[in-house]
């Protein structure tokens, strides 16, 4: 008796389900293009003659197509400095994130470690009740002295108890024999963690520095409380200030030239936001699929 | 047998006799692991420890000169003129309206979306659906406000469109009345997409043989959704309400503050307690009520979580996170 081949098809599709298709198809349809329509108008009008938005509004396809508000841009030192600023913060923050994270995640995921629930709950109650926003203000600003400087960026928000217990799950889930040959062979925890742990948690290592990363780059709530100093402000702060004051937008305009009362400001802004959120969109979608994994993680696993 | 039974009492007389001397030696066994442990234990110290005798300032009338133990206790009077605050009720009561509905609406709609990425069989076509419905989430609220400005400002297209077809100004930006919508079609713009990550793994999780099963009867996909996907997602829903209405009391200041700023003709249905805690420090410069309310704030959400979580392990018991 040969293989017999069921065709998954054998079961006629009938009209109703034909309908059901062409609805799901719909569906997803028209919500990727909710998704993606404000991309669209930020995208044209950046490139529109500032002139046509008081008659047309604001444009998928600009009427007059110009790109001089990337001129404005570009020709200004404060959107460099600002990546410079996000480009370090991301990059350090990350780094110094992951170093606290995983330091405390590996000890918390061995059975051995006895005082293992004492700080677990230690940082667990951090996430339930916290001083609040004046304290840490004084802290930061008054005792510790870091307004206007640029690890207000980094040290306050370097460690997340949540991201912290997602990366214990990821270790929980490596088998202690691995560890316990190195053991045997005298090596100590460090070694252990460094030569062994880590190898094997490159998806969870990844997924952890992407949630770390992506909330040093969005960060502004620190800038804005902490930083005056224009020259370190990082991207998405300098997008609020455009958005908020119309001086954020002369000090751009200043350096290429342009008289007060010609700022383009409406494609200005869509500029800098498309300058300020390029890398995200050309990196994300290969970025993607390690938040999908770490949030199914997470979430099943609890 | 008899000796896994003794090495299990010794281990439990371990545990519960560690006393001080077997604290330390248990220290020093496995001293490598606890100084690893000590940076972060140092930086939650810091950042997260030290802040919490700060709530004292609630109880106080605070000056800057005279520090936190030097300024005069008050008792409960922070409290008193919060709660005489003329806006008070309506803040508390945006703050748990708002995360009402961004609970439900973000729930159906996270859950209709999976069922719809679920259903859609062709591989690529999937796949180009999901990148792009998760991708809102990435984007900061300061780009979305950004967008917005284009959307519903003076020129924006909503605007235009509107008083194109005959209606009167719509004046979005100074009329409080349309926010709570607005907000909440953002908020399922940026979060939806997001949220069906957990439901579709949890669907795709689910046994293909009742699909199967149900095929051969003659169910049609809709009933096989109707009859069983939805039953079987009804505790992972119910899970994450849960999980989401212990933080109720709190508000998003990154979404409400990048959109709104100070713009105060907006306040009466977007201003929350997060909101109102930041404009009480830096720009009424009141202190004692900024951290009475977010102390408040606290208190609440605490009672919040435990009573969530004890909800939580009745309907999962596994689930719940003490």
């Amino acid at each position: 008796m040969g293989k017999t081949k069921i065709k998954g098809t054998a079961i006629k599709k009938s009209g109703g389900e034909k309908v059901f298709e062409v609805v799901v198809y719909a569906l997803a349809t028209l919500f990727c293009i909710y998704c993606l329509f404000p991309f669209a108008i930020i995208l044209g009008s950046s490139f529109e003659t500032e002139a046509n938005f008081a008659t047309y509004g604001f444009p998928i396809i600009p009427k007059d197509f110009t790109v001089q508000a990337y001129k404005v841009v570009l020709g200004d030192a404060q959107i460099f400095r600002a990546y410079g600023v996000t480009i370090f913060t991301t990059v350090a923050g990350t780094l110094f994130s992951m170093l606290l994270t995983i330091t405390m995640a590996y000890p918390l995921s061995l059975k051995k470690v006895k005082f293992r629930n004492v700080i677990t709950f230690f940082v667990y109650f951090t996430m339930l009740f916290g001083g609040g926003l004046v304290p840490t203000y004084l802290l930061i600003a008054r005792t510790l002295g870091l307004k206007d400087n640029i690890m207000v960026l980094i040290l306050p928000v370097a460690f997340g108890a949540w991201n912290m217990f997602l990366m214990r799950n990821f270790f929980n889930g490596i088998p202690h024999e691995l560890s316990e040959s190195a053991y045997m062979d005298g090596a100590n925890d460090f070694q252990i963690l460094w030569k062994i742990i880590l190898p094997v948690s490159i998806p969870g290592i990844a997924t952890l520095s992407l949630f770390y990363a992506l909330g040093y780059w969005n960060q502004w709530f620190n800038a804005m409380l902490y930083i005056d100093n224009s020259k370190l402000f990082p991207l998405q702060y300098l997008l609020m200030r455009m958005l908020r004051n119309a001086d954020a937008m002369k000090e751009m305009a200043r350096s290429t030239g342009i008289a007060a009362g010609e700022i383009p400001t409406n494609s200005l802004r869509m500029a800098t936001t498309v300058v300020a959120i390029g890398p995200i969109i050309f990196l994300y979608p290969y970025v993607q699929k390690y938040f999908t994994s770490g949030l199914t993680v997470g979430a099943i696993k609890g | 047998m008899k000796k896994t039974k003794t090495k299990a009492k010794a281990d439990k007389a371990y545990k519960e006799h560690l006393g001080f001397v077997g604290g330390l030696q248990e220290l020093w066994k496995h001293k490598m692991l606890y100084l690893m442990t000590l940076p972060t234990i140092i930086w939650v110290l810091i950042f997260c420890y030290y802040p919490m005798y700060g709530v004292l300032i609630a109880f106080k009338d605070f000056s800057y000169k005279e520090g936190i133990w030097g300024s005069p206790w008050v008792g409960l009077k922070n409290f008193q003129f919060l709660f005489n605050y003329k806006s008070v009720g309506r803040i508390f009561f945006n703050t748990i309206f708002l995360n009402v509905l961004f609970i439900a609406t973000g729930t159906i709609m996270s859950i209709l979306l999976a069922l719809v990425f679920v259903e859609i069989k062709n591989k690529v076509y999937n796949k180009i659906v999901q990148t792009i419905a998760i991708f809102p989430h990435f984007v900061s609220w300061t780009v979305v406000a950004m967008f917005m400005s284009g959307i519903i400002g003076g020129s924006g297209i909503m605007t235009r469109w509107i008083m194109d077809n005959g209606g009167a100004d719509p004046a979005f930006y100074t009329t409080p009345g349309w926010w709570p919508l607005i907000l909440v079609l953002l908020k399922l713009w940026q979060g939806a997409g997001y949220g069906t990550i957990v439901y579709v793994a949890a669907i795709t999780g689910f046994d293909q043989e009742m699909y199967e099963a149900a095929r051969v009867d003659g169910a049609t996909r809709l009933q096989q959704i109707t009859r069983i996907t939805l039953p079987l997602l009804k505790t992972t829903a119910i899970m994450l309400t849960i999980m989401s209405v212990g933080k109720i009391f709190n508000g998003d200041f990154g979404m409400i503050y990048a959109l709104i700023g100070d713009n105060a003709s907006l306040y009466s249905t977007t201003d929350v307690i997060d909101t109102f805690v930041y404009r009480a420090l830096r720009q009424l410069n009141n202190l004692g009520m900024s951290t009475a309310t977010s102390f408040f704030q606290s208190i609440v959400g605490l009672v919040l979580v435990f009573t969530t979580n004890f909800l939580a392990k009745k309907v999962e018991p596994d689930a719940a996170i003490f």
